[in-house]
Formats: C-alpha cells, structure tokens, sequence
C-alpha cells in the first residue's frame, strides 16, 4: 500500500470525522503514529558542519537517513541552542545535485582538458592519477605536485594527506584552505607565544567585564558565541561592549562602544591603546618584568605579491618580514609614542572620545577584558602584526591567561584548529606546531611515520595562493584538492587561479559533494562522503576535539576523504616516487606500495575491526580491514603527547562532548599558562609562556603601514568581502537548503545611501563591480544588515553566481601568506536602474 | 565606412571578448550546480530583488526542532539592546493580543536549562535562528524526507 501526501492528509481529515462521531477507525487513518518501533528515532551526537565555535548537535537518524537535527543540551559550547544553519543541517546532505560518480573530462573515449564530464569507475579515476602523478614527478620532480585541503577536513584525514604527501610523495606543497582563514593568527601565535591557539576558552565570556571586538562580526558569523556574549552583557549591566569594524555590522546592535575606522587603521588604533596604558601609567610592571620582553619587527615587508610586482620590488624588508631584534621597555614606550590621541582620531575618523574610553577599558586594572577578531586581523596584509599587536595590550597589562581576561581569536571552519593547525597541513608545518625546516622536528615526524631520515624535503611547500600562481606558470601538473572550493574562495580567480585550473598542462582533481564553481572547473571529479557519512573528528577554536560516528551511508558511488586518500595510495610505489639514494637507506621498502609504508605500518593498522563501538558502521575500516580512524589518531597524538598538545586516548573522545587540550591525566585545560589550571606551568611561577624557551611572551613594537591598494580616482571605492550569518563560506551547503535559500537568495552590494545616490543608483538597480582584475554583477542594497560609510561596499562571497573574488586582489600578509579580503579598489557602473 | 566609425563598432566586440576571456581553456563545460555549467569566465547578469514572501498559513516545519521561519516582512525592524519589535507581538503578554505567536518556552531557559522569568537574554537576537523567506525558486532540489515522511513510509512498509 503506498499512500501520498495527499492521502495521508484525507486519511487524517476522515479520522477526525470519524473520531467526532465516535466511529471505530482503520489502523491507517490514525492521526498521530504512537507506534514505538515506528516512532523512535536514533539520536547521536556530532558537532556541527559549519564553523569554528563547533556547537553540539544530537542528529536523529531513521531508515538510513538523517531526518532531524537539534542543538545539544549537553554541549558545554552551545547548550541545546543552534544557529539558523545548525538548525538546517539535516537537510546539507540532500542536495539534488549530489556528485555520485568519479567523472573525468573526456573526448573520443580518452581524458582531454576541454572535453566533457564523462562518469567512470573509481579505478579509471585512480588509474589516471597515478599515471598524471608518476610522470609529473618522473619528469618534474615532486614538486610538481600540490594540494589544497582544508580545515573542514576531520583530523585523520589531514592526517592521513599530510602522510601521503609529505612523507610520500615528498613535497611540502600540501596545504590547508585555513591559509585564507588564520594563518595570520598562527603567525601571532608563534611569533609572541612560540606555541599556537588560544590560551583561554569560551568561558571567558561568562567571566568577562568588556567585550572588544575587533573587526569580528560575532553576531552573523559566531551567532552561538554572540548568543554567549548578549547573554552576558545583557544580563548585567556593568558589561559593556565595543564593535569595531570598517562598516557597521549586526554586532553594532548591541555595542555600547560603535567604533567605525577607516580600513588598515586598526594599526593604528592598536598602538594608541599601547601608548595610553604607557602614559597612563597603567603598565603591569610586576607582570612585564616577570613574564614578557620587548622587540622590534622588521618593518617595510611587502604586500605577498608575485615577485616582479613593483611594491615587492621596493619593499626592503620583504627578504626578512619574520624577523625581530630585543629592545627595551623604553624603546618600545617611544616606538608607540607619537601613536597620540589626536593623529589616531583624525587618521582613523573615529571620535577621540571614543577612542579613549576603548582605551580605558584595557587600561583599567579593574575591567576584565576579552578582545575577538577573526578576518578582520587575519586577512589583511598586516594581519600577523594586527595579532601581534593585540597581544601587547594584553601583555603590557597582565589581562591574559585568567577567566575573563583573554585575547581570543575565532575561527571561521569548523576544524581549522583541529585539523590544519594542529595537525600541521600547511606547507611549513609538521603536527605539533613542529617545522618542515627544522631538522630535528623532520627527524622525530620520520621517526613516528617509521620512514627513512631524509624522506621529509626541508624546504617550505607552496601555500594556497602561490599553488594558484604556479598552476598558472605551469610548474604544478598535477593539483588535488578536498573539502574547498578554491575557485570560488581564492583570490585574484580571473588572472590567477581560473587560468591556473585551466592551463593545459595541469591536471586538477577535486573531491567534493556537489558541484561547485571549483568543480565546474576541474578535469577528473571524486565525490566525497561528508559529515555524518563518515566517522571524524574537528577541533574547534577553543582547542576542544570533538568525535562522531558514521550515523549513514553516503550516496551512490560517493567515498570520503580518507578513503580516496589511502585507496590512492595503493596505486604508487615508492620505486615510482622515491629517488634511488632514499630508497637505499631503505631496502625493506623497495617495491612496497606507500599504502604499505605509510598505512599499514604496524601501527596505523594496529586496531581490529572490533574495536568499533557496537552498533555503529565504519565504511573506511571495513574496506581496509582495520580501525583506520583509531589508528591514525593514535599515531598522530603521539606528536603531540608530553608535548603540550596532549590528546585522550581515541574512545574517550566518543564518550565525550569534546576535551580541550591539553588533556593530562585524563583532565582538560581551560586556560594555558596559568597555575592551577595548566599542568605545564611549574609550582610557583604563576605565569608561564613555556613555548619560548625563556618562558616569557613577547611584545612588539611594529608600526602602521599602508595597505597594498587603496581608493584612487578610476577605482574610487574600498570594495571589503565576508560571509552573511544564513550561508556558509561559499555557499556549497547552504545555498542547497530551499529555506537558506530563501532567507538569503543573492549576494548583495551593500552600500551607502548617499553614495548611491550620488552615482545614481537605487536600491535594487543592477551595477557592475569592478577591479583591475576583474567584475560581477549584483544588486545595490543600501537599507541592509551590513550599512557601510561612504566610499565602501561589501560583497559576501558565498553566491555561485555572483564571484567576487573575480574582483579581489592576492596581496597576502608576507608573513602568514594569507590574503586580504577585505581591503581592495574598485568602480561602480548602473547596468540598469531597476 | 570611417575609422572612427569602424573603430565605434569594434570596440564593443573588443570589450565582449575581454569580458567572455579570450583564452578558449577558461571556456570549458561544467557540470550544472547552482552555477549553470560553464560559465565560469562569464559576469553573470544579477537577478531582481526578490520580495519577502508572506504566505497565509505559517508554513510546516520540517521537524519539531526546526526555528519557525518569519512568515511576514522584517523590513525595517528595529532590534537594538534596548528594543526588540519582534516581542512587541510575541511576547507571552503581547500575543493574545496580537495574534502572533507566543515565543516557545524554550525561549526562557538559561545555560543552566532554568526557566527565568522573561525569555532569555541568549535568546535575545530572534534573528539568528529565525529568517523571513524571499519569492524565489531553489537554488537547486533538495530530496530531504521530513520526519512525517519518514514515519508515514515505516508505516505502510510494516503494513504490507
């Protein structure tokens, strides 16, 4: 019996007429199913899909499918609360258009660069790129191969690709698409704090007396943490709250400080705020002495463009940009001195009384205070000394390291912290915070992966914007990537990245779910398992790691991450991609398969299927015939372990809603640094920043700089790119879930009235945004959530259809190699006035 | 014909194909996305503003713990942390009244899972969850079952 809709809706309509009258009624038309068998859901928990705050959500599954989802009242992150794309996740899975099948561009029965998307099996699609892969480093050394991951990828499969890479096909050119995201964090990180992530965690929003956001718009890209924050500057009336950016934002709607500064000046502002706590006498000095020194950075380091650019060019300190020398407190009180009130108000245009009460909150030795900043520091060509600088105001007036008092940098995906950072997928880094360029950090990864000394190359790999540059030159062949969506999210895609994709003399594969723009633009398509069609684990931005189990299988032909790595990885033999000299130093791994070396190693395969938690399916570990997820994490903490960086053992993390590391002795850590919280502080110190050798954190002395383009007479506006709070990234998920959709259908213009105006626009016409690179077409917004001052408009990148990256520009800060999104010059031209 | 009238209609086919990208490699066919196949070279025309969309019966969700989307235009709302519109309407006090809907119960329980007694400050922003919708088609079909269909389908299945 089959029944539609329809007839369900009759069935209940005669049930109630029936009932009315007090007539007996056929099973069938029932109005409400009471049924336990049918009416009992499978609920598990898994942390959400989306971004880095990594709430907790119980997902009900039923019959193979996800059928619901809610936030998880046992979450510590989000207490049973979602935001409007948490709420929606049960639906990211069932796009239409899902990709089923490996499909390879061909023409005449063989690939060819502009044929059309033919569906193969997974062993043509493997055939091929071992072949594409073989000749590439036979003909132009490993280095002609790259890939571009990410921080949605779940731990073991960073992993695993940092292995097969890495450590097998010996090329540092694998990095994470968290380059676009926080690489200029972990630059703050290590360069003050010799070790990287947060040392506090969320709880600080319940501790806390001032909120300071810097550039972070928390209430449309954190809305679980803003949640938090409301919550607490609600609730009590002495907490106040400061939002700061280039154009007012959502966040504005709960400031009590609105700080609106002219782009790049946040520089400026910085060492203001470090000047006043000087003048004002309101230095830490028992603090400073103990626990900090001063230095000064290389200044005049460029703007990461390619090298014949004439602003490289001239830049005198390019060659040295992650450079500093010791200086005095002295020093540093005179590098900051002429950052005065008055030059700070009138380069910055915001109000000096504004300015002074902001600097009066970290001045204050009685005001608890929490800075946050996500892209607002990170993507800016200056984005590792906006980092650094903040942590001077931290620094100089000891509010760190305590509940309440915390410099925290967000994250934007959901693992870039688990999975790119702590794992070490760029292409500088090993796990653990560990260096390709540092001997002894290559020799212990060799020593874990049980590969011969000398089989990690020690030169720095090419990071996601220079990848792009070099499929455009044509020195990388063949370019892999998973779980990004680099033709929509890169930079500069018209003269950089979309010919790069397309040179006929690169081979671009892409794992992904649907088709994306960079899908559109690959050669050989892999469609991947996401989310709960694959166990994983993410770690988030408060250093908690969080678990889940396969809950469904995925569609059709459809595999993850970590299969498609490791599969792949039976297809090449170290004969294949190793030079004689290694394969000496290692003649037991002559003729083996880097499947063979790398994964099953006698640990990697160390766990039986049993280990499995009963109840639970695990594609991967069936089709290797071991626990690879266990194994993989176990072999990858022990980088980690005694380190600093400890991870629970695997099943813990199962049993748990997430542990923030470092988890010693079975206990997590919420803040580092401090007695009494974190075990790697020694008895009696107080404060350790042990990851500098002498302890001690430092202050920088850096000052402003002008950004790489700004506004000119042909390109008269700051053209400044985000996200909106109902899509995610670039939309791939979202954009597919019809209410998402419909909450937000385009990528809008936004932009001031009074501009418009002037030009002759309307709210609604058709304009054209222009760069030097490149242009799009979209609406003018001019009463939006975003409202921008004069001479700036905002574009979220999330559309398909409307590309802004086509528009922006690939200046990256030259230390953390992370574009600026936010910063570029661009003209506006009516198409029609609607 | 003259140069300069010559040189006139040239132009635009000198700017068409700088736009479409001159290079035949950036032409390539793509699979259909939300981003029709092979298109990626082109700016693509901007469709119109769409209207919000206000249906007149509240539209099903698609299970019990989905937000209720916003079946009536926010256009202009003012929500600030002094004045939030939105319970001028839905608050408990306000609803008979009005007709609108009372925020559920949920809405006042703190961290701790304890009713307070006004609807939670966490709660405050009622547009983190709950979004108005706008006339448009789908940017693509989505096979996701709600609950009920799932249910229904168990059903008939033990039945047959």
């Amino acid at each position: 019996m089959t029944l539609s809709r329809r007839e369900f809706a009759k069935a209940n309509a005669a049930a109630v007429a029936a009932a009315a009258i007090g007539l007996p009624l056929p099973a069938s038309a029932a109005n409400l199913i009471t049924n336990r068998e049918l009416t009992t859901l499978k609920w598990d928990k898994a942390p959400c899909r989306f971004c880095g705050v990594g709430c907790g959500v119980m997902v009900a599954t039923k019959d193979n499918k996800v059928v619901a989802t809610h936030g998880d009242v046992k979450a510590d992150v989000n207490r049973g609360l979602n935001c409007i794309k948490g709420y929606f996740l049960s639906k990211i899975m069932y796009g239409g258009d899902r990709l089923r099948t490996p499909m390879l561009r061909m023409k005449d029965g063989k690939y060819h660069k502009q044929g059309e998307f033919t569906p193969i099996s997974w062993d043509q699609a493997f055939d091929i790129m071992a072949e594409k892969v073989k000749t590439a480093i036979r003909e132009s050394g490993p280095d002609s191969v790259a890939m571009l991951g990410s921080g949605q990828w779940t731990i073991w499969e960073a992993y695993a690709a940092s292995k097969l890479i890495k450590g097998g096909l010996r090329t540092n050119n694998l990095d994470p698409n968290a380059r676009h995201c926080m690489a200029s964090a972990v630059g703050g990180f290590m360069r003050t704090f010799g070790i990287d992530e947060p040392m506090g965690c969320y709880d600080d929003i319940e501790h806390t007396d001032a909120f300071v956001l810097w550039g972070a718009n928390m209430a449309e890209m954190h809305p679980i943490l803003w949640s938090r924050v409301t919550d607490r500057r609600l609730s009590f009336d002495h907490v106040k709250v400061v939002a700061m950016s280039p154009y007012e934002t959502r966040s504005f709607e709960l400031a009590d400080i609105p700080i609106v500064f002219k782009p790049q000046t946040d520089l400026i502002i910085l060492n203001y705020i470090a000047n006043y706590i000087i003048q004002n006498d309101k230095v830490n000095r028992e603090f400073v002495n103990k626990h900090t020194r001063f230095v000064r950075g290389q200044d005049d380091i460029g703007y990461g463009l390619r090298p014949e650019d004439p602003r490289q060019v001239n830049a005198k300190g390019a060659d040295k940009a992650n450079t500093w020398s010791d200086i005095t407190f002295e020093d540093f009180a005179a590098f900051v001195r002429p950052y005065t009130l008055d030059r700070t108000a009138q380069e910055t245009g915001v109000p000096a009384e504004r300015l002074k009460q902001l600097a009066e909150l970290y001045a204050d030795p009685k005001v608890k205070v929490m800075s946050l900043w996500t892209m607002g520091f990170n993507q800016h060509t200056r984005g590792v000394w906006a980092n650094n600088m903040v942590y001077n105001l931290h620094l100089l007036t000891g509010k760190i390291s305590e509940p309440g008092n915390s410099p925290f940098s967000l994250t934007g995906q959901p693992s870039a912290c688990g999975s790119a950072r702590e794992v070490g997928t760029f292409s500088h880094r090993l796990p653990a915070d560990m260096l390709v360029t540092n001997p002894k950090h290559r020799a212990k990864a060799e020593e874990i992966w049980k590969l011969p000394p000398g089989t990690i190359p020690d030169k720095v790999g090419l990071d996601a914007v220079k990848q792009s540059r070099k499929l455009k030159d044509g020195e990388v062949r063949v370019y892999w990537t998973q779980v990004c969506n680099n033709v929509q999210a890169g930079p500069n895609v018209m003269q950089e990245t979309l010919p790069g994709w397309r040179n006929p003399n690169a081979f671009v594969i892409v794992s992904d779910v649907y088709p994306t723009a960079s899908v559109q633009a690959a050669d050989l398509i892999l469609p991947a398992a996401m989310w709960v069609e694959k166990e994983g684990a993410f770690g988030n931005a408060e250093r908690r790691t969080q678990f889940w189990h396969q809950l469904v299988p995925p569609p059709g032909e459809a595999r993850s991450d970590l299969w498609q790595l490791i599969e792949f990885s039976k297809r090449l033999k170290t004969d294949d991609v190793w030079p004689e000299d290694l394969l000496a130093k290692a003649p037991d791994y002559r003729g083996k398969t880097l499947y063979q070396v790398l994964f099953t190693n006698g640990q990697v395969d160390q766990f039986p299927l049993t280990d499995i938690e009963a109840g639970y399916r695990n594609d991967e570990a069936q089709a290797f015939g071991f626990y690879v997820q266990k194994g993989l994490f176990e072999e990858y903490a022990r980088f980690g372990r005694g380190k600093a960086h400890d991870l629970a053992p695997f099943d813990r993390y199962h049993q748990e809603r997430g542990l923030r590391w470092p988890v010693v002795d079975g206990k997590e850590t919420r803040w580092r640094f401090r007695e009494g919280h974190d075990p790697y502080v020694a008895k009696g110190t107080g404060v350790q920043f042990y990851g500098n050798e002498d302890k001690r954190a430092l202050i920088f002395a850096l000052p402003y700089e002008p950004p790489a383009e700004s506004p000119d007479k042909d390109y008269p506006f700051w053209l400044s790119t985000g996200r909106v709070l109902e899509h995610w990234h670039t939309g791939s998920m979202t954009q597919r879930v019809p209410e998402l959709n419909a909450a937000v259908p385009h990528a809008l213009v936004y932009m001031n009235y009074e501009d418009a105006r002037e030009l002759g626009f309307r709210r609604g016409s058709e304009i054209r945004v222009t760069s030097r690179r490149g242009s799009i077409r979209g609406r003018v917004e001019t009463r939006g959530r975003v409202k921008p001052p004069r001479g700036l408009v905002y574009v979220p990148f999330f559309d398909a259809n409307r590309l802004i990256n086509k528009v922006t520009l690939d200046a990256t800060d030259p230390i953390s190699l992370q574009t600026d999104y936010k910063k570029c010059a661009v003209k506006l031209e009516l198409i029609s006035l609607a | 014909m003259k140069p300069v009238l010559l040189l006139a209609l040239l132009l635009p086919l000198a700017a068409l194909a700088q736009e479409t990208g001159e290079d035949e490699a950036l032409r390539a066919s793509g699979l259909n996305g939300v981003r029709p196949g092979g298109t990626l070279h082109q700016a693509l025309p901007a469709p119109q503003m769409p209207r919000e969309v206000t249906p007149v019966r509240r539209p099903v969700r698609n299970y019990p713990d989905q937000p209720p989307v916003i079946p009536h235009t926010v256009r202009g709302y003012q929500v600030t942390k002094e004045f939030n519109q939105c319970l001028t309407c839905h608050s408990r006090t306000r609803s008979p009244e009005t007709g609108a809907p009372m925020v559920s119960i949920t809405h006042y329980l703190n961290r701790e899972n304890q009713p307070l007694a006004a609807v939670s400050p966490r709660r405050y922003f009622c547009m983190q969850c709950h979004v108005p919708q706008h006339d448009v088609p789908p940017a693509t079909t989505n096979t996701f079952k709600g609950i009920d269909e799932v249910l229904q389908e168990s059903q008939q299945r033990q039945a047959e």
